[in-house]
């Protein structure tokens, strides 16, 4: 009797307990649910927009806004990652199948996606099929066309290279911001690019370096700041403009070429020279600014004189106190004028997107004059579109700030593009340790030679 | 710890015999209690066995996550073995792992040592713990300012005092001997307040007898202290040798690897390969190294430093 009364009740108890598993699996799933509802009735489309520049999202928030009014039923959520966080994110996301419908696309990752099938080219789809390339800069919509001959990307904004400085700086040395101007460079004496670095640097005891006496090892303000080896960015602000002005190109094609030339000696002579600086006492050791050097902060706190840096940091300059900044255009090189590199961004649609056609309707619109004149009023970037890079020009000159260093170089064509090949992460991989050990200085510089044959190895593979 | 051992043998022989007749199927109780125990074995399964036996998978695969993964052989073995940066990432952890574990074992002890004999204050116990109170990450960015080459205070003090300043980050000599010593920073108090729980295991009256034959301070050290730690002081070797095989976070704000090759350990080669090159396959591999070196090093420890024994008895 009590045994059978004890297992009743104890059955009991678990069927209780069973109910309140099964009970709350159904909760839990009915919630799961309501949490997966379709958006409301108004919205046909949701498009979820990637960006890794937290200074745009204003201005891609207005875009967004823009083509909202213009497109009623598609609705475009903008989301922003840090750039070190965003590709992770991205093909994280991509993997789960639960990425962004359109994305901000950068040369090196590309070429990658492309291979992978994740990204739908813009002929396949009805809003982006008559795309015109002639419509952007020259030169920036060819950098979106795959190996296939398709177009991978909206051109978005361009950046090139400028140096930045302070006036005062260039009054203490006697010297005018007409001193910048039409400047000589040569792999072998550093021309009178090299003499002004000289003048600008100023050791402890106030000797100039092209003064007697001038101590390399006790360096108060140095010419030339420092924005490390490069081996993570193709070298773009650190000696691509000084190496692409010796004639030197970095591979065998404006677009996907299959050999690279770091085994050119020009290319080994500018980084001989630039890198040499700093026994000079002319440019910071790898010592003293470590693996993320910030141009931008050794300028702004008188630690250098010249800081070479791309145009989307203009604002970051900008905001620098007690400095009276100036712009100048890179210096000349053997071949007879300044070339920057010329990198372009892009927009590009996933291949995982609901809304497909919904998407390329938006790119269409981020890449018309209506949303880049928008961007460009914000003045942060240069529109990849002619208006949108005036709209930019303009919004900078509101501030005062004459950024014609950086557009000039676009208007004469003295640009070398942004070397897009397949492999670009494991190229990087390989470029960074050698790089940083020849800034050390505990590799020479024809050490080049190899990574270049083992680059050139992989691509051909 | 070596008092708790024979208790839970004998409350083993004292369950009661019929328990273990009936088995996981007898009862009714036994199938309710596998519910129970489900969830835990889910998760074991789920998030334990399954992503290493996944990992193993992949190590023999060429995966870059947005493709399916290709079956290649030993492909990604046979180009570790042949890769000059492995063979430098095992390299540079083991020196971490050296100075790291060596330093802080001397400074833990002496640390545990001086607290049982000088205080028995659990202010002083509280106050030494507190680095590890402090986020890995949050230490080593403190440090890495600090140490700064021109901005950071370390190198002003070295100013001051007339030496030149060190590229305590920066320098490929300096690099992997200021991570370790941030670890070590972080990890001395945590580890000296393991030792001391280890002594305060060791019976006093052997020091009063030690005191009445006369012994000095270094001799009950010798003699008593260090005989008597040794399981406790083989526990806290091999618990603390695998989290240094293990530093990432340390290098991964400050040095990110370098300079060059200098600070790239085994875990920053692994997530270089994995998250920046998107080669899980080869990522993989070097994460089977990783376990198959971590296992040898456990197992040699183990033997060497007998941590299942006591010499107690």
């Amino acid at each position: 009797m009590t045994t059978s009364t004890s297992r009743s009740r104890r059955q009991g108890r678990r069927r209780a307990m069973w109910r309140t598993i099964v009970g709350s699996a159904i909760a839990v799933g009915l919630i799961g649910a309501t949490g997966c509802a379709t958006p409301t009735a108004s919205t046909d489309a949701t498009l979820d927009y990637w960006v890794w520049e937290s200074l745009q999202v204003p201005a891609y928030q207005k875009c967004a806004t823009g083509f909202e009014a213009e497109n009623p039923g598609i609705e475009v959520r903008l989301t922003q990652y840090g750039w070190g966080d965003y590709w992770q994110k991205l093909t994280a996301s991509l993997v789960a199948g639960a990425g962004p419908d359109v994305f901000a696309d950068h040369l090196t990752k590309y070429p990658e996606f492309v291979t992978r099938g994740v990204l739908l080219p813009l002929d396949s789809l009805e809003a982006t099929r008559d795309f015109d390339g002639s419509g952007f800069q020259e030169g920036l919509a060819d950098l979106w066309v795959g190996q296939d001959g398709l177009q991978y990307g909206m051109p978005k904004d361009f950046d090139t290279v400028a140096l930045f400085y302070d006036e005062g700086t260039l009054e203490d040395a006697g010297m005018t911001p007409a001193d910048l101007e039409d400047l000589q460079w040569n792999p072998e004496d550093g021309g009178t690019f090299e003499d002004v670095i000289a003048r600008l640097s100023v050791d402890e005891n106030g000797v100039r370096g092209d003064e007697e006496g001038f101590d390399p090892g006790n360096v108060d303000v140095y010419g030339l700041a420092s924005g490390g080896a490069g081996g993570d960015g193709n070298g773009q602000t650190q000696w691509a403009w000084l190496a692409a002005a010796t004639g030197w190109e970095y591979t065998n094609a404006d677009v996907w070429g299959d050999e690279y030339y770091f085994d050119d000696p020009r290319f080994q002579a500018t980084l001989a020279w630039l890198f040499g600086l700093v026994d000079k006492g002319f440019m910071p050791s790898y010592q003293s600014v470590g693996t993320s050097p910030d141009p931008v902060q050794q300028l702004g706190s008188g630690q250098a004189a010249l800081s070479p840096n791309g145009s989307w940091t203009i604002s970051a300059y900008g905001r620098l106190e007690g400095i009276d900044l100036g712009i100048a255009q890179v210096p000349a090189g053997p071949i007879g004028h300044p070339v920057s590199m010329y990198n372009g961004l892009g927009d590009s649609i996933s291949a995982q997107t609901d809304y497909p056609e919904e998407a390329a309707k938006f790119v269409a619109y981020l890449g018309s004059d209506a949303c880049q004149i928008m961007v460009g009023e914000e003045g942060v970037v240069f529109p990849a579109r002619p208006a949108g890079t005036e709209a930019a020009v303009a919004a900078f000159e509101s501030r005062g700030l004459d950024v014609s260093p950086f557009t000039d170089l676009v208007d004469d064509g003295y640009t070398v593009l942004f070397p897009v090949t397949t492999n670009g992460a494991e190229i990087l991989s390989i470029m960074v340790p050698v790089l940083e050990a020849i800034y050390i200085g505990s590799e020479d510089v024809s050490r080049m030679t190899e990574v270049n044959a083992r680059i050139n190895s992989i691509l051909q593979e | 710890m070596t008092t708790s051992a024979p208790r839970i043998r004998a409350a083993r022989i004292e369950a009661p015999p019929g328990k273990t007749r009936r088995g996981w199927t007898g009862g009714d109780d036994s199938r309710l209690a596998f519910l129970f125990v489900l969830p835990a074995a889910i998760g074991l399964l789920a998030f334990y066995f399954w992503p290493l036996l996944r990992g193993m998978w992949l190590s023999f695969t060429s995966w870059d996550l947005l493709s399916a993964a290709e079956f290649i052989g030993f492909d990604n073995y046979t180009r570790m073995f042949a890769d000059p940066v492995f063979w430098n990432a095992i390299r540079v952890t083991l020196v971490f792992v050296v100075l790291n574990i060596g330093i802080q074992t001397v400074v833990a002890l002496t640390l545990a040592v001086l607290m049982q004999r000088l205080t028995q204050s659990t202010l002083v116990r509280s106050l030494i713990l507190t680095p590890y109170l402090v986020s890995n990450v949050v230490a080593a960015l403190v440090f890495f300012w600090i140490l700064d080459f021109q901005l950071g205070i370390g190198n002003q003090v070295l100013e001051w005092m007339g030496l030149d300043r060190i590229g305590f980050f920066t320098s490929e000599s300096w690099a992997i001997l200021t991570v370790a010593l941030v670890n070590v920073w972080r990890h001395m108090g945590y580890t000296a307040l393991l030792i001391f729980a280890g002594l305060q295991a060791i019976p006093s009256n052997l020091y009063e007898a030690a005191r009445v034959d006369g012994a000095s301070e270094v001799r009950m050290f010798s003699s008593i202290t260090m005989p008597l730690l040794r399981p406790i002081l083989g526990l806290v070797l091999i618990i603390s040798v695998i989290g240094s095989f293990q530093v990432f976070d340390t290098i991964s704000v400050t040095t990110g690897g370098g300079p060059i090759n200098a600070t790239r350990v085994l875990q920053v080669y692994i997530y270089d390969n994995a998250f920046a090159q998107f080669d899980f396959g080869y990522a993989s591999a070097l994460s089977v190294a990783m376990l198959a070196i971590l296992m040898i090093v456990t197992f040699i420890q183990y033997r060497i430093t007998r941590a299942g024994q006591t010499d107690l008895n």
